[in-house]
Order: C-alpha cells, then sequence, then structure tokens
C-alpha cells in the first residue's frame, strides 16, 4: 500500500485508543503487523508528571504515527489540532475527521471539504474520513485528498459495511488509496473491504475491546491478507441456480 | 526580605503562577515536560519550540501544551 509516496507492506492501519493499558496496546499493534498507528493529540497532564508516554512504547521512528482530528466538530478545530500536531514531531501525514453529530459520529462533511482544502494548501498530506457517498469522495479528490476513507458504519459500532454498493462506486472512480474508516465489528468485515477493491482498513474498538485482543489483532491481520489475496485472484461470477463441481460423464449405472 | 512579585497565567486550562521575567523554556522546564514530544501554543498561536527561550509570558497569558495519546 503507497500512501504519500511511501510504501506499507501492511494494509491494516489500527488506532491505539481504547486499550486498558499503554503495554496491551502496543503489543496488539504488534501483532496486527500494522506499520501506521492513528493518534490522539490532546493536553499533557501537567499535575501528574509520571503518565506513561504513548512514544514510550510506540517508538514514532519504527511506526508511522498518523495524528487525527477525534473530538473536532468544526473546521477550526481541526485545523488547530493538526497544526499543532505537525509542531510535536514534523508530521505532514494527518487523518482529517471532523464529526457533525455527537450520537452517531457522523463526519460533517461541508466541514471535512473546507478542511481538507486549507490542508493540502499548507502542504499537508491529508487522509480524510468520510461518509460513503461517491459524490463527496470525489469533492475530497479534487480538494487535494491524499487518501479517501469511508466509513463502514457508526465509529465504534461494530456493524461492518454498511452500503457496499457505495464502495465499489468509489473504488471504480478513484486510484487514491481507499481505507474503509471506522465501523467494523469483526476479522471478517476486513475480509469483506478488501474483497471490494480497498487498499486497506482501519481498525480500533474492533481490536481494543474484543475478549481477547491480542488474539482478534492476529486475526484482522490475517483476514485483510486473505481479502487482499481474495480481491486479486478474482472471484468468480454468481448464478441464480447450481452448477455441478463434478464431471457429468462416467457416472455408475 | 523582598516580595516576589507572581504573574497569573494559565495553563492546560489551569491556573499557574510564575515569577516575573520568565520564559515559555522556564516554565517547560519547570513542569519537566520533554519539548521534543510536545506542541506548545501561547494565546493561541503555534510557536516554534526553538524560540521559546526568547518569549516572556505575561500576566492571563494562556499556554497550551499537547502531545499524542492513544486514539482512533
Amino acid at each position: 500500500m503507497i500512501i504519500a509516496k511511501k510504501k506499507f507492506n501492511s494494509r491494516l492501519i489500527v488506532g491505539t485508543g481504547k486499550y486498558k493499558s499503554m503495554s496491551e496496546c502496543a503489543k496488539a499493534i504488534k501483532l496486527s503487523g500494522a506499520e501506521i498507528v492513528t493518534v490522539a493529540v490532546r493536553r499533557v497532564n501537567i499535575t501528574d508528571k509520571n503518565k506513561p508516554l504513548l512514544m514510550d512504547y510506540i517508538d514514532p521512528k519504527k511506526i508511522t504515527y498518523l495524528p487525527n482530528t477525534a473530538g473536532c466538530f468544526n473546521s477550526k478545530e481541526a485545523l488547530r489540532t493538526l497544526r499543532l500536531a505537525r509542531e510535536i514531531g514534523g508530521w505532514k501525514l494527518v487523518k482529517l475527521e471532523v464529526l457533525g453529530d455527537k450520537q452517531n459520529l457522523f463526519p460533517d462533511m461541508i466541514e471535512t471539504l473546507k478542511s481538507t482544502e486549507v490542508l493540502a494548501n499548507e502542504g499537508f498530506k491529508v487522509m480524510v474520513y468520510c461518509n460513503d457517498d461517491p459524490l463527496m469522495a470525489k469533492r475530497l479528490e479534487n480538494s487535494g485528498a491524499e487518501a479517501i476513507m469511508p466509513l463502514a458504519a457508526p465509529i465504534g459500532s461494530g456493524l461492518g459495511i454498511q452500503n457496499k454498493t457505495n464502495i465499489k462506486i468509489i473504488r471504480n472512480q478513484t486510484k487514491l488509496p481507499l481505507i474503509i474508516d471506522a465501523g467494523l465489528g469483526q476479522a471478517s468485515d476486513a475480509t469483506i473491504a478488501m474483497e471490494l477493491g480497498c487498499d486497506g482498513v482501519l481498525v480500533n474498538t474492533a481490536i481494543a475491546k474484543a475478549k481477547k485482543p491480542f488474539d482478534m489483532a492476529l486475526a484482522f491481520k490475517n483476514a485483510v491478507i486473505a481479502g487482499r489475496q481474495s480481491y486479486l485472484a478474482g472471484r468468480i461470477d454468481k448464478y441464480l441456480y447450481g452448477r455441478a463441481s463434478s464431471p457429468k460423464t462416467g457416472i455408475i449405472k | 526580605m523582598q516580595k516576589i512579585k507572581k504573574i497569573q497565567i494559565r495553563v492546560n486550562g489551569k491556573v499557574k503562577f510564575i515569577p516575573a521575567n520568565y520564559s515559555i523554556s522556564d516554565l517547560v522546564k519547570n513542569l519537566n515536560i520533554p519539548i521534543k514530544k510536545v506542541a506548545i501554543e501561547h494565546n493561541q498561536e503555534i510557536i516554534d519550540k526553538k524560540k521559546i527561550n526568547r518569549i516572556i509570558l505575561k500576566k492571563n497569558d494562556k499556554i497550551e501544551i499537547v502531545h499524542f495519546i492513544g486514539g482512533g
């Protein structure tokens, strides 16, 4: 998978939120084989200086940090967050996520589109969380997005891909990296995403909140590989009726 | 004994009292913050970390110090 001219061997991107501890998070990431992880930008705790730091557990030299704008509800907040993120470590590759509704967490696409334009003009490489709307995906592409990241279902819902048709249409219209972001619940959901022709998937809750996060991290790793292989291998046509697998000739009578 | 004049500022939303002529660099050192792992805003303006020793804090200044944490 190539994003912003950089080659990644793994097509699985994982989030670093919702884990019980930093060490659990680090181990799950290792097992998932992911080379990109999403991270949030938040205030440093100035009263408790002994709080463990993410960078002490996940080495940003080995794993690409993808700062996100989770929790931002307008363009202004999102831009402020990502400009700060760039200042922390000089990253230009970022994930833009501007939410519009506190309950369903759907993206506000008008604010998202505005922010994409501004960030692209400032030299950011913007991977954009968006709705599974082909027209909006096209607009993002025209505004300078580096990757299109449509949701499968609401963030953290675990519902899996709700609109395969839209994802296929977006796949057919864009050469940009297409990454399913949000809403996956189990490993097979990732396989389906890859079989639809997506370049990758982004998973957080499905791994972090699984009963056995380490096993689920491994399952997602394998599911993404299987889905990609299946897509490249090319599936058979679909038929309404049965088609025998064994020859009809030479049957004993 | 001469009383040292203290200035009130806000750091990450919390009130903090600092001596006069205190730079952002002094503040970062005082809070024991690993400068390479954070970004700093001074009154909503992102500042170049190389220049923090040149910025002297004034009364009611607002400082935000952020870093990366786990997120999806």
